[in-house]
């Protein structure tokens, strides 16, 4: 009972201080700070994100941003956030990874005066916003490209780590096959790795070795495109357009467009708006989308995902929609419910038709 | 048997940079020089031969141009610690930190880019052997080199002159010295040498195995070479058996993963590292013994001529 005094009492504090430091910034002394997880050269995940910071940068000209590269989700971290505070003056952090989460708790404390934007967390504080795209959204798009396109009903899914950002995706993407193509099924490999092009490779020969005529990737680069265009296996990219490296076997590739993510938070701390939330994304924000058609997509597949497409941005179709079952074939979602955003946030189970484990 | 093959190729694969790496520092070592700069040289090799051969479009110009600049970079390491006779923890990590950061500097421009690369090629006859062909040659040209490099290593440290001359400076440079031998001379050319052939195990990577560049794209492996040098108790055949011990690792867990087994992956990960320590253990404890006999004893001590014992 005290525990919980003291929880309502923070609360309130929060909130009060919350109104209070709302201020407006001018544009000029944003100098937004992004500490990205990854080199901006990946090719993937923070290449993308820093493709966003140019967006902005260029739709804003009085904004002076500051990045810093391949931070490690450690410790090491503090430092970094702490240095583009002190020195680089910035009042706006984008923490662009889900391991810097509680180092920005840290910080955030101690500087009450700066904003941060903890990209694909969930502990929020009263200078701490989350901010993440419903990637899941374009991904169940790109199921029902893969379903269509696998002849033999096997296909493949190279995946990083087994947190519930994956699997969220991995499932999204399962339903979307089994919708076309009901007996299909969705093997998955874990690489225990975000980025090894060497081994994203490797794991996308095996699948194909193993008779999987379509992949699916969630990884950082282009390599699992590159294996499936040599071995003429179709491919779903990840990130943004990887045409590049497999110009005719890429399906699509479900992209984020993170300047849509990014701007309004620049918007709000200019006009003094900002207050502290979980922003999540959909398409119908185009923070998240898909990329253009390969070749390989047939007019009728087109022409059921662009439908699809309408009926998630204007919210008549809901990805995780029952029924869904799991792998056990127990039903988890009820015909006619919808999982809430919570449990989408933090699904740990495979739903029916994928073949593989989550590791514990 | 069919079920193995494919993974036994996959491990000579990818073991393939990791084995130019790791033969690299052996004759690096051999002479009794340090470079844990691996990954710096690597990543660099990997920069240069992608870049060159995109420009020219010819592959063996891109792992050409690789080598030399490794053999830049050991020139540098070679003027620090031999010339210099500065610490050479210090140099190698520098030379980390120096070839991640420029590699990454020089090569914003190119991300996102492909290059042909270079094919696989059977060799005729061989590659018709039962199981052996397909896994040993139905490879690239870079591992066949890889392959011939290993047995002239070999022979080199063990039957030829100049060999036992590399291994005298790193075991004894005194009386090296005293036989008349320019101890630094010998050192800085392989250390050069050594350095040229892990900037290869780079350019394997981004040349023939992934035909892009992408920044810190060798993850890791060249710290993975320096341990497997250990592993391999400086000898070059062992080299090859480390390093498709860790490719084969790699291989034979994702495809039992394809197959729908469930494994401990992370336990197999970790048993080449495991099997490292245990060879550090066996080390140790071996002292004195045919073990340890391959170790150079002069390894990372520097040389001054003027200097008495």
């Amino acid at each position: 009972m005290k525990k919980f005094v003291m929880l309502s009492l923070a609360c309130c504090f929060c909130t009060m201080a919350g109104a209070v430091f709302a201020a407006p910034v001018p544009v000029e002394e944003i100098n937004p700070g992004y500490m990205y997880l990854g080199p901006v050269g990946d090719g993937g995940w923070t290449y993308s994100q820093e493709i966003g910071r140019l967006a902005v940068d260029a739709a804003f000209p009085a904004l002076k941003s500051a990045i810093v590269e391949s931070v490690p989700e450690g410790p090491e971290s503090v430092p970094i956030m702490e240095r583009l505070i002190r020195q680089n003056k910035s009042k706006l952090i984008f923490a662009c990874s889900f391991g810097y989460m509680d180092f920005v708790q840290d910080v955030a404390k101690k500087y009450p005066d700066t904003t941060f934007m903890h990209v694909s967390g969930y502990k929020r504080a009263d200078n701490v916003g989350t901010l993440f795209g419903r990637m899941y959204e374009p991904r169940y798009l790109s199921g029902l490209v893969a379903g269509n396109a696998s002849k033999s009903g096997n296909i493949g899914y190279v995946a990083a780590h087994p947190i519930p950002e994956v699997i969220r995706m991995i499932n999204a993407f399962a339903l979307g096959v089994r919708k076309v193509n009901p007996n299909a099924t969705v093997k998955v490999i874990w690489l225990f790795s975000w980025f090894d092009p060497g081994k994203e490779k490797e794991a996308a020969k095996a699948l194909i070795d193993a008779g999987c005529d379509v992949i699916a990737m969630h990884a950082d680069t282009g390599a699992v495109a590159q294996a499936c265009e040599e071995a003429k296996t179709y491919v779903i990219g990840y990130n943004n357009d990887m045409t590049k490296y497999a110009p005719t076997m890429q399906l699509t590739a479900p992209i984020w467009n993170w300047e849509k993510l990014f701007a309004p938070v620049v918007q709000q701390v200019a006009d003094g708006t900002w207050k502290s939330e979980a922003i999540w994304l959909g398409m119908n924000s185009g923070a998240v989308d898909l990329a253009p058609f390969g070749p390989g997509v047939p007019e009728d597949v087109r022409k059921l995902v662009d439908d699809e497409k309408a009926d998630i941005i204007s919210g008549k179709q809901k990805v995780f929609a029952g029924p869904i079952k799991d792998q056990s074939g127990k039903v988890i979602v009820k015909d006619g419910e919808a999982m809430s955003d919570d449990d989408i946030w933090s699904m740990g189970w495979f739903v029916e038709g994928i073949v593989g484990d989550i590791p514990k | 048997m069919e079920t193995l093959i494919p993974i036994l190729a996959a491990a000579v694969r990818s073991g393939t940079p990791i084995l130019y790496a790791t033969l690299g520092e052996i004759v690096t070592e051999k002479a009794g020089i340090m470079n844990i700069g691996l990954e710096g040289i690597m990543l660099m090799g990997a920069l240069t031969g992608f870049s060159a051969t995109l420009s020219t479009g010819r592959p063996w110009l891109g792992l050409s141009a690789a080598f030399a600049v490794g053999a830049c970079l050991g020139l540098i390491h070679a003027f620090l610690s031999v010339t210099l006779g500065s610490n050479q923890v210090v140099c190698g990590l520098a030379m980390t930190m120096f070839g991640g950061g420029a590699s990454a500097l020089m090569g914003r421009n190119q991300v996102g880019m492909t290059i042909k690369g270079m094919a696989p090629l059977d060799i005729p006859v061989l590659s018709e052997l039962p199981i052996l062909g397909r896994v040993f040659f139905s490879q690239d040209i870079m591992v066949y080199i890889s392959f011939i490099l290993v047995f002239f290593l070999v022979f080199f440290l063990r039957c030829t002159r100049p060999g036992m001359d590399l291994r005298a400076v790193g075991d004894n440079p005194r009386a090296a010295d005293a036989m008349g031998l320019p101890v630094a001379r010998i050192r800085c050319t392989y250390a050069i040498l050594g350095a040229g052939l892990v900037a290869l195990g780079g350019a394997y990577m981004s040349v023939v195995y992934n035909k892009f560049w992408a920044e810190s794209m060798t993850a890791g492996r060249g710290w993975i070479a320096v341990a497997m040098v250990i592993f391999a108790v400086w000898n070059p055949m062992r080299a090859a058996l480390g390093a498709y011990l860790f490719g084969g690792v790699d291989a034979f867990q994702l495809r039992l993963q394809a197959a729908g087994t469930s494994v401990p992956t992370p336990l197999l990960m970790m048993l080449p590292y495991i099997l490292t320590i245990l060879v550090l253990v066996f080390i140790s404890i071996g002292k004195g013994r045919k073990i340890s006999l391959s170790a150079p004893s002069a390894l990372g001590v520097p040389f001054y001529r003027e200097e008495r014992d």
